[in-house]
């Protein structure tokens, strides 16, 4: 449509709350029928993001398009074709399931309502519960429900911010394959997670921190472009042993994974340095490692957090 | 799909359908809607009785004749007063009333009797207590009527020339504390006015800051919905609720209570529409700036009070002080008062009621254009 390849095309959005710059000039591009992961700690200002691309949000400064209209001054046009699902449950709870769903159908303005709204039940295996109230429902039969709300209206894009927060393991499982069956059917989607299997079950991840997009692309040009190196290392009184690793200027960070500590830094030569004045210690096993995408965000996390840091102290 | 942003009924229906179905399920809202009116009734019922029955009076006799006899005895047997006290003293007929112990003394003076034999006209007097206006409105026709009936009585053979030119006595009506009293009929059209005004202003702006605080005004601003089908919606409803109000306070008032409703209800009903309408997008307009649903009942209580204060609901409208008249005079509670005392009482016609009718237009158009602006489209 629009012979637009973009789904998410934004260039320096930026928002501010009072003092707070809660969106800091943030470029953000998304193709037609991928899965975009959305990255990055809390009150990084995911949210905001998402809410400015759908029109919920006036953005202070930046522009660009989503679906090929413009996000200042068509968000009429973009509200019809995008699916947006909130990080709260935000469907009526008092209403049944099938109320909500005609609800939306009808302000959506389609046709075929009970049809439409029948197979939304059907095809998310609803349909037995269809005429349980909204708020009756556990977790993920919530996600469920706002997901068929959100698709009903057969939207080109799909904005989930946290779906599967709160949601158990199988019920996450069964989620995202939805969202890849979706994908399939050449849906944009841009989902925010705090999961790293989720991350990884995307195309491409955005990693924000502080208000700015600190990385993107696709998992493993981001794994590549941390320029991360990682060492595992197992044996008796780890903590002990990373307050140690912390205060070496070639180790970047130090994380715990169940029995052992995942030792990452920058400069190969000089970590690597670091690791041979340990490995001569009684009772430890050294091992080289990929970084996993934990140890990447974890150094991204730390790395934002000085730099922005520096910036609240400096006003 | 240019037409998407175009107002559109369907829209306005699906909200108002929505707002239904959630109004079923809210019992206490439901309880509050049909409760609310007759209980207000119901309390004003007795303030407004218009025949009240053995209101506490005491007498203070200073006449021994066969007149003053017969007429503390014809008192004592009507069922308007409770004659329970007989005052030996003024002063203590003074304190009686000023203790509430009684509502009336009712003085016979000396040689009541000598000097209505010999035609001097000698007078009985009354004082109430007019802080309950309504109370006191019928004594005077009480106590004329005992005379009456024992002058019929006692006035006879050669004695009956009295009766031929000027009443032979008569009775003075002291109003006491309160020298103007309000009349009872206003309490029940002034009632229709409050009672919407209360719970219209009220339940509306809960019904928008509840989507808000539920987090579910995130979702209706995500989708294609605009802000006039959302308040179209969202007030259908209660203006129907407005209207079983009105019907239960109209009912209660004309069967319980005896009103006369001598207007056109279908003028009524009329003025009710725009009137509800006023209320409703009021309550809209502040539900649009409340954060939370606290918030929004401490604002609706704001603007009620001076409705209630202001309107002529409960002090005479003309006897105000100019700021505050011009104050009531901006509010939809005022006109609506005057509608539908002039409809119900007085049987005015649509010109006259017209000089009421269009100020609430006015309001109401001033009201849905602040709004529609002061209703966000966004989060921000």
């Amino acid at each position: 449509m629009n012979g637009e390849t973009r789904a998410i095309d934004v260039r320096r959005l930026t928002k501010k709350f009072g003092d707070k710059i809660a969106v800091d000039h943030v470029d953000i591009a998304v193709p037609r029928g991928k899965i975009y992961g959305f990255l990055g700690p809390n009150g990084s200002g995911k949210t905001t993001t998402m809410r400015m691309i759908c029109g919920l949000l006036t953005p202070d400064d930046g522009e660009g398009t989503c679906l090929g209209f413009d996000i200042r001054t068509q968000a009429a046009e973009i509200k019809r074709r995008i699916g947006y699902m909130t990080q709260r449950f935000s469907y009526w709870e008092d209403l049944t399931i099938r109320e909500n769903l005609k609800f939306v159908a009808t302000i959506y303005g389609l046709d075929r309502i009970d049809a439409r709204v029948d197979d939304a039940l059907a095809s998310l295996g609803l349909t037995d519960r269809a005429a349980q109230l909204a708020g009756e429902l556990s977790g993920g039969w919530k996600q469920r429900m706002a997901l068929a709300a959100c698709i009903l209206h057969e939207p080109e894009l799909l904005l989930l911010d946290e779906p599967t927060a709160g949601v158990d393991p199988k019920a996450r499982r069964e989620f995202w394959d939805e969202i890849h069956r979706l994908a399939a059917r050449g849906i944009t989607i841009l989902v925010s997670t705090h999961y790293m299997d989720e991350a990884e079950r995307c195309h491409a991840i955005i990693y924000m921190a502080y208000g700015h997009v600190v990385t993107q692309g696709s998992v493993k040009d981001v794994l590549k472009g941390a320029g991360l190196d990682t060492w595992v290392v197992k044996g008796p009184g780890l903590i002990a042993l990373m307050h140690e690793l912390e205060k070496e200027p070639a180790v970047a960070t130090v994380a715990p994974f169940g029995d052992s500590l995942h030792v990452s830094g920058t400069d190969p030569a000089a970590l690597a340095a670091t690791v041979e004045k340990y490995r001569t210690r009684e009772g430890y096993s050294w091992q080289k490692s990929e970084p996993s995408f934990e140890d990447v965000f974890i150094r991204y996390m730390s790395a934002t957090a000085d730099t922005a840091g520096r910036n609240i102290n400096g006003r | 799909m240019a037409g998407s942003d175009r107002f559109s009924f369907r829209r306005a229906f699906a909200v108002m359908v929505k707002e239904f179905l959630q109004l079923r399920r809210d019992k206490s809202t439901l309880h509050m809607i049909v409760a609310m009116p007759i209980l207000q009734l119901l309390l004003f019922g007795y303030a407004l009785n218009t025949d009240p029955h053995h209101l506490p009076a005491a007498m203070l006799v200073a006449d021994h004749g066969s007149f003053s006899r017969s007429f503390v005895a014809a008192l004592k047997n009507s069922d308007y007063f409770d004659v329970s006290r007989e005052a030996q003293s003024e002063e203590e007929a003074e304190r009686l009333l000023r203790q509430g112990h009684v509502q009336f003394i009712v003085s016979v003076p000396a040689g009541f009797s000598r000097d209505l034999v010999r035609g001097d006209h000698p007078q009985i007097l009354i004082e109430a207590d007019a802080t309950d206006p309504v109370a006191t409105a019928g004594a005077l026709g009480a106590v004329n009527g005992a005379l009456q009936r024992v002058i019929d009585h006692e006035l006879r053979g050669s004695l009956a020339a009295l009766k031929q030119d000027q009443p032979p006595a008569s009775v003075v009506l002291h109003r006491r504390y309160n020298p103007e009293g309000l009349t009872k009929f206003n309490i029940v059209p002034g009632l229709i006015a409050i009672i919407l005004t209360m719970t219209g202003i009220m339940m509306t702006a809960l019904a928008i800051t509840r989507e808000r605080e539920r987090g579910t005004m995130e979702n209706l601003l995500a989708m294609p919905v605009r802000p006039l089908e959302v308040m179209m919606g969202k007030i259908a409803p209660y203006v129907l609720i407005g209207y079983l109000q009105s019907f239960i306070i109209v009912a209660v008032a004309k069967f319980l209570f005896a009103v006369p409703l001598v207007g056109s209800l279908w003028l009524l009903s009329l003025a009710l529409f725009v009137f509800i309408a006023c209320n409703m997008a009021w309550g809209f307009t502040l539900s649009a700036s409340a954060q939370n649903q606290t918030e929004a009942m401490q604002m609706s209580m704001m603007v009620t009070m001076p409705s209630i204060m202001l309107s002529g609901f409960l002090f005479p409208f003309a006897g105000m002080p100019l700021w505050a008249r011009i104050i009531g005079d901006t509010m939809p509670a005022t006109h609506f008062i005057r509608i539908s005392r002039g409809v119900l009482l007085k049987s005015i016609d649509f010109a006259d009621m017209w000089v009421d009718l269009w100020p609430m237009l006015a309001f109401l158009v001033f009201i849905t254009l602040l709004a529609m602006k002061r209703y966000r489209r966004t989060l921000d």
